[in-house]
């Protein structure tokens, strides 16, 4: 029951979240420079004066501020995210056939960044000190120092034009016309280069994060008491230290969701992978506003929506939160 | 010189590389203008020209015959100034309302970390590009968007050291004694939260770095200015035929941010004692 | 498994051990040729204060010392006859939890928050015998009873966080003796407690000894729980072992001059005073003060209230102090913190020479500085970054006075407490503990105070440098005719310190009187319980502690 109430009241505050993030969507068209139809209606659609007119009304934009307003979120909380003159098409059903590729991206990265990450911080602490901390730490270092869309290109120039190993533009082999098993497998092999670039930043992350972690959690007196009873040190790495350590570690990763899915916007432009992220730069490079707003809306929306999860799965693994 | 601080802060190998990386890049930044052969908009040689095989033009031309090497040092210019006024900015906002949230606490404070969550559960790159993209970009709305979404960490981390601060016996002294609000703040409290924040900083105008070059590589840079960032972003679509074009600049950044991010690691063991003298 | 124990053959003898600390440590030798031994079935404590080394010898008969940096250089740890520095790790670790069994101070810290209660004594069995599960069920819970913690079927698949100090302690008193293990080594495991706790914890340790025929090996601090549990009694100054033999050998004939200091700093719970002449004027009367604890409250969350304080009364004349002792949890640091007005009460009124003050920062501001509290922690009560003529000073300056009057009466201040002018110039981590409570005692008397309120001044010394700094208490108050509020848990001190006691428990004065007649004649039950768990040195005729009805 009370989870249910911690629940709701998480629920209630994304969505209050995400209504002020719309709103500030909405200042921001008003505080651009030059006519907020003419943002609204992006740098193609501004030539057309039919439709600059008919934005006129949709928005309201001859009336005052607040029931501009009030229109405005009307037509957010309906999914209404306005219209990409440019590609002739809403820009919710631009963004939501582009979202599956987003979520694919981003979840294997999520995936691969924790796994290899927490593994990699581990091994390091469990053997600090010596060379294999130090060369760990400082491969971590250097990926944490990597610009995303650099790390991006190097991987192309090597693997893709060097080397010819992997493809490293778009999400599947252009009409080839594949499908079950064999698309799934052209898939995974274009996915892999993206994902791992992302993912390559984010684990040096979590990998200092669960060193420093571990190496803290080793210093408590809780650790010493498992000793003191003759505990086994590899179960005390793993149900003593690695237990407590990986608390912080979730809340990190929280925090982290919405770096990735912004770094999203660099790896997809690079590797031409067909995403949310790659609508954004499009969205720049035409000047469409309205797209671009509405797919930072909607990731914005994804963010909040895996805070909410990370929290909850925080709930979860920690037992002194009374739920 | 060879203070506590220094003893410790040179013990870090790391930290004392960073250290010199770090001041070598601002040397080459502020000299600048008289250490370039060459205008770095000006197309002065053939284009893709290789590096190493001209002198002069030691890491070779882009597309529009423009010398790289000439790029680059004008591009440490913009790279630094941008990091460390934003980094400023996002301090100046981050200290002010988390020590605010941090003192009064109560209601005070439970607003404004409802205000500081909803700004970080917005993905920053995005609101960055967002809000350049709206206002058009130049140098003074990069470092506004790089400033507001790398304030809130700061904003948590003064909040937590002036919340535990605020308790601690030797403020409570200082409220008997009658000193003043702003008084208790600023010469009580706030010295000693001063070493977190400062390692923090070093941190921040690395990210800083990375967040203005990630946005320039997308084209949402300063027109005016040649960053790292923008020479990468016009290697993006000849990356066959030139690939020194894009590996040189990264380099730079690597370097750049690797070693702000050493020297914050020396800061932090420098300045992470217990000036209380008791013994951990 | 067990050798015939053979009575006169120690369980465990220390020879001559000395064990380094690492360059740049205040001394080379943390302890210096140590030797001591434990007979079976006997007790055996090692007094002594902060940075004697008696929790070193504890953490090297364990293996627990933090290596390399600090290790055996010197000496033999003969366990059953078995030299255990000359053991390889893992057949120490054979030993640990099995043959030896080892608690620690903090029981707040000392078991994994996120495992069960369970689990964490299955451990013990896993990690040394084979045991089917449902057998080991019965074994935890039969353990979990023998510590007396109630309702076992519950704990042990409870979170340590819904378990109480003592109640944790015992279940790291559980872990330890659950293999049934010949030696007990006890660190401090009852100065984080409160006393009754404290009182419970040392009669289980008793209990389970006398039934099983434990060795233990007991480091304290305090010579009262040395008279109570101790056979034999080794004391250590600086690294050295000093004295050492039967308990009441060294506590009725102490031979060296370190042991016979740290027995007399003792408080002896005797006012030593002079009864304050009639005066009249009362500078704090204090009426129906509560004050209650909100916390938790959320948009769906009813929040939990605790009464700190409850309907208290009590009134202090100028020239007296007032003990308000209680154990943690009592109130008594609340109620402290609403007469300086750094807490806001609920309801009651605190007359101030006659003056009813009003709430929050105004309360403050018309006490205009005289009245001032000495805290606890005197690691935490000086900023860091002043220097210590510039702390004192600050509050003078705050208050209107210029800043060489303020100087100048720092530096008067200084000389008072003991410390000399040039304390001045230096900053707070250049003094030790005891130094640094007299700076905080002179940068109260700096704002010229007619009610110093104490918050616990001492719990946190060492009990030589403690007896001094109550001396200083006493001078200080004789000088400035101040009335005081003496906050603390130990009813010896208040016994040394206080004309008046009120005991407070669960926010409430359950019993508040002239002090020889509290501690002589205690009529609540929860006074003569509190003077029972007092850790008493059983007396010779010349040497008195409080008298017991």
């Amino acid at each position: 029951m009370k989870r249910l109430q911690f629940m709701l009241t998480r629920v209630l505050q994304g969505l209050l979240a995400i209504v002020l993030i719309a709103t500030v969507n909405f200042m921001l068209v008003r505080a651009a420079p030059g006519d907020p139809v003419s943002v609204l209606a992006g740098e193609a659609g501004a030539s057309d004066p039919q439709f600059v007119a008919q934005l006129r009304t949709q928005f309201g934009l001859d009336q005052p501020i607040t029931t501009q307003l009030a229109t405005y979120l009307g037509k957010v909380v309906t999914l209404d995210l306005g219209f990409s003159y440019r590609q002739q098409q809403p820009v919710l059903k631009l963004i939501m056939d582009r979202l599956p590729a987003t979520l694919l991206l981003t979840g294997s990265a999520f995936v691969l960044s924790l796994l290899f990450g927490v593994t990699l911080g581990a091994l390091s602490a469990r053997r600090a000190g010596t060379w294999v901390d130090s060369a760990i730490t400082v491969v971590a270092l250097i990926f944490y120092a990597t610009p995303l869309y650099w790390l991006a290109l190097m991987a192309v120039l090597v693997f893709t034009v060097q080397l010819a190993w992997l493809p490293g533009f778009g999400f599947s082999t252009v009409g080839s016309g594949l499908t079950g098993f064999a698309l799934a497998w052209d898939i995974a092999q274009h996915l892999l280069l993206p994902a791992l670039t992302l993912a390559l930043f984010y684990m040096a992350v979590y990998a200092r994060m669960t060193r420093a972690a571990m190496l803290d959690v080793a210093q408590m007196d809780f650790v010493k008491t498992a000793r003191a009873k003759g505990v086994k040190p590899g179960r005390i790495l793993r149900a003593h230290v690695l237990r407590n350590a990986l608390l912080p570690v979730v809340t990190l990763a929280g925090i982290q969701a919405g770096g990735m899915i912004g770094g999203a916007v660099l790896t997809e432009t690079v590797f031409a992978w067909p995403g949310i992220g790659r609508l954004m730069f499009d969205a720049l490079l035409q000047r469409d506003y309205s797209l671009l707003l509405g797919s930072f809306l909607v990731t914005a929306a994804m963010a909040v929506l895996f805070n909410l999860i990370t929290d909850l799965v925080y709930t979860l693994v920690d037992p002194r939160i009374e739920l | 010189m060879k203070s506590p601080f220094w003893r410790r802060f040179t013990r870090n190998k790391g930290a004392v590389a960073g250290m010199a990386v770090l001041l070598a890049v601002v040397v080459v930044a502020l000299l600048g203008p008289w250490i370039a052969t060459n205008d770095p908009w000006g197309m002065v040689q053939q284009p893709f020209l290789r590096p190493w095989t001209e002198p002069g033009f030691a890491l070779g031309t882009d597309t529009l015959g423009r010398d790289i090497l000439s790029g680059m040092i004008y591009g440490a210019r913009i790279s630094l100034l941008i990091g460390a006024v934003s980094t400023v900015v996002a301090l100046l906002i981050g200290i002010t309302l988390g020590a605010v949230a941090g003192y009064f606490g109560g209601l005070v404070d439970a607003a404004l970390m409802r205000f500081t969550e909803i700004f970080q559960a917005v993905p920053s790159f995005a609101l960055a590009i967002v809000l350049v993209a709206i206002f058009q970009p130049s140098v003074g709305s990069i470092v506004t968007a790089i400033a507001i979404v790398s304030w809130p960490p700061v904003a948590r981390l003064v909040r937590s050291e002036f919340l535990t601060l605020r308790q601690r016996d030797f403020v409570q002294a200082a409220l008997l004694a009658g000193q003043s609000t702003p008084r208790i703040i600023l010469t009580q409290i706030l010295p000693n939260a001063m070493s977190p924040i400062i390692v923090m900083a070093s941190l921040m105008v690395a990210t800083a770095i990375l967040l203005e070059s990630s946005l320039s590589f997308l084209g949402l840079g300063d027109p005016n200015q040649m960053s790292w960032g923008y020479m990468v972003g016009s290697a993006r679509t000849v990356l066959r035929q030139a690939w020194w074009m894009a590996l040189f600049p990264g380099l730079a950044i690597v370097l750049t941010v690797l070693a702000l991010n050493l020297v914050g690691e020396g800061l932090s063991d420098g300045l992470n004692t217990r000036l209380d003298g008791r013994t951990k | 498994m067990s050798s015939a124990v053979n009575p006169t053959q120690p369980v465990l003898a220390i020879v001559d051990l000395s064990i380094a600390l690492p360059t740049g440590a205040d001394r080379a030798l943390a302890v210096e040729r140590a030797s001591l031994s434990v007979l079976p079935g006997q007790t055996l404590c090692v007094v002594g204060e902060s940075g004697s080394g008696k929790s070193m010898i504890a953490n090297a008969v364990m293996g627990l010392l933090p290596r390399p940096h600090v290790a055996p250089v010197n000496g033999q740890i003969l366990f059953e006859g078995t030299d255990l520095l000359t053991l390889t790790e893992p057949q120490m670790r054979e030993l640990r939890g099995r043959r030896i069994g080892m608690i620690f101070q903090e029981p707040m810290t000392a078991l994994n928050p996120v495992m069960r209660i369970g689990e964490q004594i299955g451990e013990v069995f896993d990690a040394h015998i084979k045991v089917p599960a449902a057998e080991k069920r019965r074994r935890i819970l039969a353990a979990l009873a023998d510590v007396g913690l109630p309702d076992p079927e519950l704990t042990i698949d409870s979170y340590p966080f819904r378990l109480s100090g003592g109640q944790r302690q015992r279940v790291m008193i559980a872990c330890a003796l659950v293999l049934e293990p010949v030696l007990l080594i006890c660190d401090e495991p009852t100065t984080a407690l409160d006393v009754t706790t404290q009182a419970q914890i040392l009669k289980l340790i008793r209990e389970l000894q006398q039934r099983r025929g434990t060795a233990v090996l007991f480091i304290t601090h305090d010579f009262g729980v040395v008279s109570e549990i101790a056979d034999q009694v080794v004391v250590m100054q600086t690294g050295q072992v000093v004295e050492a033999g039967a308990v009441r050998d060294v506590l009725d004939a102490p031979q060296h001059p370190y042991t016979r200091k740290l027995i007399n700093a003792i408080p002896d719970g005797q006012a030593q005073r002079a009864t304050p002449t009639d005066e009249v004027a009362r500078v704090l009367q204090v009426q129906d003060l509560c004050k209650t604890y909100r916390s938790g409250n959320g948009l769906f969350k009813r929040g939990r209230s605790v009464q700190a304080a409850k309907d208290i009364s009590f009134e202090l004349k100028r020239g007296e102090t007032l003990g308000l002792v209680g154990e943690s949890g009592s109130g008594k640091s609340s109620v402290g913190r609403c007469l300086v007005g750094l807490a806001p009460f609920d309801s009651g009124r605190i007359l101030f020479k006659g003056r009813n003050l009003s709430q929050g920062a105004a309360f403050r501001k018309e006490a205009a500085g005289k009245i001032q509290m000495v805290f606890q922690d005197p690691y935490a009560s000086l900023n860091p970054r002043h220097k210590v003529g510039a702390a004192i000073a600050g509050g003078p300056i705050a208050q209107g006075v210029s800043k060489t009057e303020a100087m100048a009466r720092a530096l008067e201040l200084l000389k008072l407490v003991g410390l000399g002018a040039d304390a001045a110039q230096r900053y707070p981590h250049e003094f030790s503990g005891g130094q640094r409570q007299r700076i905080a005692i002179a940068r109260a008397l700096a704002m010229q105070p007619e009610l110093l309120v104490a918050d616990e001044p001492v719990s946190a010394l060492d009990v030589s440098v403690q007896a001094q700094v109550l001396e200083l208490f006493a001078q200080v108050r004789e000088q400035f005719q101040l009335a005081m509020v003496f906050i603390t848990h130990d009813l010896r001190v208040a016994g040394q310190m206080c004309d008046h006691i009120a005991v407070m428990q669960r926010g409430e004065v359950v019993e508040y009187g002239e002090t020889h007649k509290v501690l002589g004649d205690p009529r609540h039950a929860y006074t003569r319980k509190l003077i029972e768990a007092v850790p008493r040195i059983a007396s010779p005729p010349h040497h008195l502690t409080m008298a017991v009805a």
